[in-house]
């Protein structure tokens, strides 16, 4: 009994820490894009709320939360209220399978560092993105606004093509680590980091990141010199706030899966293993605030051609081509 | 070269730029990364407006003190929003005078068509742009408020010396003035 309640303890020890850690990480996400993006663009950034403007999160979150939360007249209330909740816990459920070290041994016994170490955690992170579709897709069509929908129906659109190739950039990643699980595949990584064998499906994977976690340039579901803020118009207050949320916790678990996929996860010498996943996590939404400062946005039918015609047989190429190597080489 | 491999060739040509296309954009924005901001963080720091920029408007006085408007109603007239009121009145030595003279600030848009029209450079624009206030009828400026103790843009510019008013000095005596024909002579 009392083994169960420490265990259960633990549990909740390790969600509390993660989810502290990983909130904490995007609100300072959304300041250090700010500041980047206003340096890109010749700007100071925010620098009103305290030195170099680090309180700027609280204050946005305070403002978000005094905000008046409005519900648009003929929405669908119960969707409507649902579908940030949606959005936002996806992307938080994510980092229940993402490992952030080697097991420790407390009192004798094994304490993986990891919240859950589920054997199908590969498929989990699949099914969750899938899951995020519906809170971008109910949540333009709850709020009865023409913007919202068209924004959804994107979004929906190109969310589910570009899960295509995001799951086929990973077949490869499982065929050689011989496993869904997470942990699984970052042991499989002690040699060398997948990214040296898998160039190409890094690269299609970050590619179809980029357009799951729908930022610039795949931002048509909210491009807003067409759409206003698309999918989330109709929304306000700490409502919208768990949109914001959700896209930016989205971009640190992008972080992370990029980082145990290919990186080799809380590998690396010297440091300690939970700061060398950070180190790795910051750099994909690093690179994704650059491509924000960088490109354009595309087409739709660009958007829709990259995915189908160029991403998705690239993956299935690349499939078929370690498949053959692994057989060949044995 | 075979046609196939010569098309090849440009295909491959055609790859190579279009990717970097894709890439020299990065290139340009991470420089950008190191170049100095060009924010000037507004109440800290102000920039210095050019001499002829248009901000709140002043009444000017000529080199000896007096007032240059002599109120002709032309800067009013030239006003395209009428946000400037005054009266005329003459004064014991002849001269004319604006009695009362009236700025609405909140209504006027800045576009210095008045200072175009003064013929005499009394009513002129200032760089000065910093007078918000926190009711609209403090925007409202009355003569003392609109005069200046000095010249503006032109401070040796004396209205009367060259317009040939007898008031300062004889006829003859002003700016570029020619001495007056005695028309009793009857020489060339």
């Amino acid at each position: 009994m009392s083994l169960w309640l420490a265990g259960l303890a633990l549990l909740l020890v390790k969600i509390g820490l993660v989810l502290f850690v990983v909130l904490t990480g995007a609100a300072y996400l959304v300041l250090a894009e700010r500041k980047l993006l206003a340096r890109f663009q010749l700007r100071l950034g925010p620098n009103r709320a305290g030195p170099l403007g680090i309180w700027q999160p609280l204050a946005d979150a305070l403002k978000l939360l005094m905000k008046e939360d409005t519900v648009p007249a003929g929405a669908d209330r119960p969707l409507f209220l649902a579908a940030p909740a949606m959005s936002a816990a996806t992307a938080m459920l994510i980092f229940a399978v993402v490992p952030f070290g080697d097991s420790l041994t407390i009192a004798g016994r094994p304490v993986p560092l990891v919240v859950a170490d589920v054997s199908v955690g590969l498929l989990f992170v699949l099914a969750l993105s899938s899951i995020g579709v519906y809170g971008v897709v109910l949540g333009g069509w709850a709020s009865n606004s023409s913007f919202s929908l068209l924004g959804a129906i994107r979004g929906g659109a190109q969310m589910i093509s570009y899960e295509l190739p995001l799951a086929l950039s990973l077949a490869p990643v499982v065929m050689l680590a011989g496993s869904f699980s997470l942990v699984d595949i970052v042991s499989a990584q002690a040699g060398c980091p997948f990214i040296v064998k898998q160039p190409a499906a890094f690269l299609i994977f970050c590619v179809s990141a980029l357009a799951e976690s729908k930022r610039l340039p795949f931002d048509l579901p909210e491009a807003e010199n067409e759409l206003m803020a698309g999918y989330h118009t109709e929304y306000s207050g700490m409502r919208f706030g768990l949109y914001f949320v959700g896209e930016y916790v989205n971009m640190i678990a992008l972080g992370c899966l990029v980082a145990v996929f290919f990186l080799g996860g809380w590998r690396g010498p010297l440091l300690p293993p939970f700061v060398w996943l950070m180190l790795k996590a910051a750099l994909v939404p690093l690179v994704l605030i650059w491509v924000r400062a960088t490109l354009p946005r595309l087409r739709f039918d660009q958007l829709m051609h990259s995915s189908w015609k160029v991403l998705t047989p690239l993956a299935l190429a690349n499939i078929l081509v370690t498949g053959g190597l692994m057989a060949a080489l044995g | 070269m075979l046609p196939e491999m010569v098309k090849l060739r440009r295909k491959g040509e055609e790859l190579l730029e279009d990717g970097l296309g894709l890439l020299r954009p990065f290139a340009t924005t991470l420089g950008m990364l190191f170049t100095r901001p060009i924010t000037v963080q507004y109440p800290e720091e102000k920039r210095v407006l050019p001499a002829r920029s248009r901000g709140r408007i002043i009444l000017t006085r000529s080199p000896d003190g007096d007032e240059r408007c002599v109120a002709c109603f032309l800067c009013s007239a030239a006003c395209p929003v009428s946000c400037i009121s005054m009266e005329a009145a003459t004064r014991e030595d002849g001269r004319r005078y604006a009695s009362w003279f009236r700025i609405n600030f909140g209504r006027c848009i800045f576009c210095g068509l008045c200072e175009e029209a003064c013929p005499t450079l009394a009513i002129q624009l200032t760089p000065d742009y910093e007078f918000s206030k926190a009711t609209i009828m403090e925007l409202v400026y009355e003569k003392p408020a609109l005069l200046v103790d000095h010249g503006g843009k032109d401070p040796d510019y004396d209205f009367y010396r060259h317009a040939g008013v007898t008031e300062k000095g004889e006829k003859g005596s002003h700016v570029n003035e020619q001495e007056p024909v005695d028309v009793k002579r009857l020489l060339p």
